[in-house]
């Protein structure tokens, strides 16, 4: 595409269909303690993309 | 949702429901920005007038820029509706009661007086007192029975000061490795200090136990010392650094984050971020302080237009940075596109009060530290388990869809729903918003976001 370029990211919709398995970080379990955001946080799941 | 920016020379398009992530001209940024308003005919006259002359810029290759708009939005690239609100909930149900974090408070007590806390010196509003190695033994034990399913549990060793404590910090490390195995657990261990205990033995062993080291330091050694200070009113960046310097230098590459709260007296935060690099600190955050409107230390609003652009002087100083071959990184601003949190993670709020809790030197649990002297949040305790179920309740139904303010935010999906504590204060609730921190957090994203893609991208300047 000439004018937009997509960055390779997770499909959101596709993560939907399989859950989630829990196992990453909990968001305030990490450095700011003070506000939350969980954008930062990595997926544990071993065959997720 | 889509949500359109533009930040250091990048036209940036977001589709927070897919999770889409596009960098565009600003041609294709018009036509994304009228597509669902507007008939193709309508966009197409309103192009070729705004870029009248622009021999880049004719019928034909308005066309050609729709039709690709259109073919992303046909593979769920683009305009992805939002269809999340039900499994909000769902998902919570499905996770059950597990509890698969905890905050320690080791020790409700300090050795510095920080006026800013929000811990109040430590104490939580309450007496001083230590965690016995007995509660803590029994709070790890009340983790392992109620995580369920989970591997991974997480345990922050928090205060006041945990260093005050260290002995039982220690044992109760020692206690979590004996037994982890044979529960098929992974303890993964945090500390958070102010520094000033540090020696050789605690660079041991946090180095080898901690998985994360959380170094309290603001930065710049005349805003650090205006507030962190000693109980006879002494500075204690003299003392702290030389300390983090070598528990960083022997940590071997593992993570540790440097700390800092920016407040009233230093809302030019990225200047403290110049002094921790300077001090050779590469693994950086800053906070926006916590405390009543009222305190001295408070943001103010003029402060809040301060520390938005500052977070954009971040983003280019980061950039420059990474450039010239000194990478560093920020708290904030780590974000990965391809392997971050699915869209479970994403709805299901903090985890405060459910997954995750704080347990008082006496064996309380809190929904999370920030809740710890709030009596009517007080969820029960470590040897009973929850009997404040009302209160569980307000904190299980918190998701990204619980709050009104949040229906239309392009952002939810990347807070959750935000800080349930930092509502609580600001709203009255916990179902409410922090206003003024939900446009620090937007920002923040859009800078993290623009890092990707500058990070992909061609320079542009």
């Amino acid at each position: 595409m000439k004018r937009i370029q997509t960055l390779e990211t997770k499909n959101l919709c596709e993560s939907a269909k399989k859950g989630g398995c829990g196992e990453c970080q909990t968001s305030c379990q990490s450095a700011c303690k003070t506000s939350c955001g969980i954008a930062n946080q990595k997926c544990e799941k071993k065959d997720e993309r | 949702m889509v949500h359109q920016y533009k930040l250091n020379g990048y036209h940036i398009v977001l589709d927070t429901c897919s999770g889409s992530v596009h960098a565009v001209d600003e041609v294709a940024y018009d036509i994304i920005g009228l597509y669902e308003e507007k008939t193709e005919e309508e966009i197409t006259a309103q192009i070729l007038e705004k870029y009248r002359g622009r021999e880049d810029v004719t019928r034909e290759e308005i066309r050609l820029c729709l039709a690709d708009v259109a073919k992303l939005k046909q593979q769920g690239k683009l305009f992805t509706p939002d269809t999340y609100a039900p499994l909000a909930n769902e998902f919570k149900e499905r996770s059950g009661n597990v509890v698969k974090a905890l905050c320690l408070h080791v020790a409700h007590t300090c050795n510095l007086n920080c006026a800013y806390c929000f811990a109040s010196q430590g104490k939580y509003h309450g007496e001083r007192a230590l965690m016995s190695f007995e509660t803590g033994k029994r709070a790890l034990d009340f983790l392992i029975e109620h995580s369920g399913s989970r591997t991974n549990l997480e345990v922050d060793f928090f205060g006041g000061e945990p260093l005050m404590n260290w002995e039982v910090v220690k044992q109760l490390v020692l206690y979590a490795r004996s037994v982890e195995k044979e529960h098929r657990k992974n303890f993964r261990f945090t500390l958070t200090t102010n520094g000033m205990l540090i020696d050789d033995d605690v660079i041991d062993f946090a180095n080898r136990e901690m998985s994360n080291v959380v170094l309290s330091l603001d930065g710049r050694k005349e805003v650090h010392d205006r507030l962190r200070v000693d109980y006879a009113g002494n500075g204690s960046f003299d003392r702290i650094v030389p300390k983090f310097q070598k528990l960083v230098a022997a940590r071997g590459g593992k993570n540790y984050y440097m700390r800092g709260t920016f407040t009233h007296q230093n809302p030019d935060f990225t200047r403290d971020i110049d002094e921790m690099l300077r001090l050779g600190f590469t693994e950086l955050s800053m906070e926006p302080v916590v405390c009543a409107p009222a305190d001295p230390a408070a943001l103010t609003q003029e402060d809040l237009t301060v520390v938005l652009k500052e977070y954009e002087l971040l983003a280019q100083k980061m950039l420059d940075a990474k450039r010239e071959g000194k990478e560093f990184t920020f708290y904030h601003y780590m974000i990965d596109l391809t392997k971050g949190p699915c869209i479970y993670k994403r709805i299901s709020g903090c985890g405060s009060g459910t997954e995750y809790m704080a347990v008082t030197p006496w064996g309380d649990l809190y929904p999370c530290h920030q809740f710890v002297g709030e009596e009517k949040y007080k969820l029960g305790d470590i040897w009973n388990g929850i009997s404040n179920h009302g209160a569980q309740e307000e904190f299980c139904a918190c998701n990204a869809y619980t709050r009104k303010e949040c229906e239309d935010c392009w952002a939810k999906l990347y807070c959750s729903g935000g800080c349930a504590a930092n509502a609580y204060h600001a709203a009255g609730s916990v179902s409410g918003i922090y206003a003024a921190g939900c446009e620090l957090f937007k920002k923040r994203m859009e800078c993290a976001v623009m890092l990707q893609v500058a990070d992909a991208l061609p320079r542009q300047e």
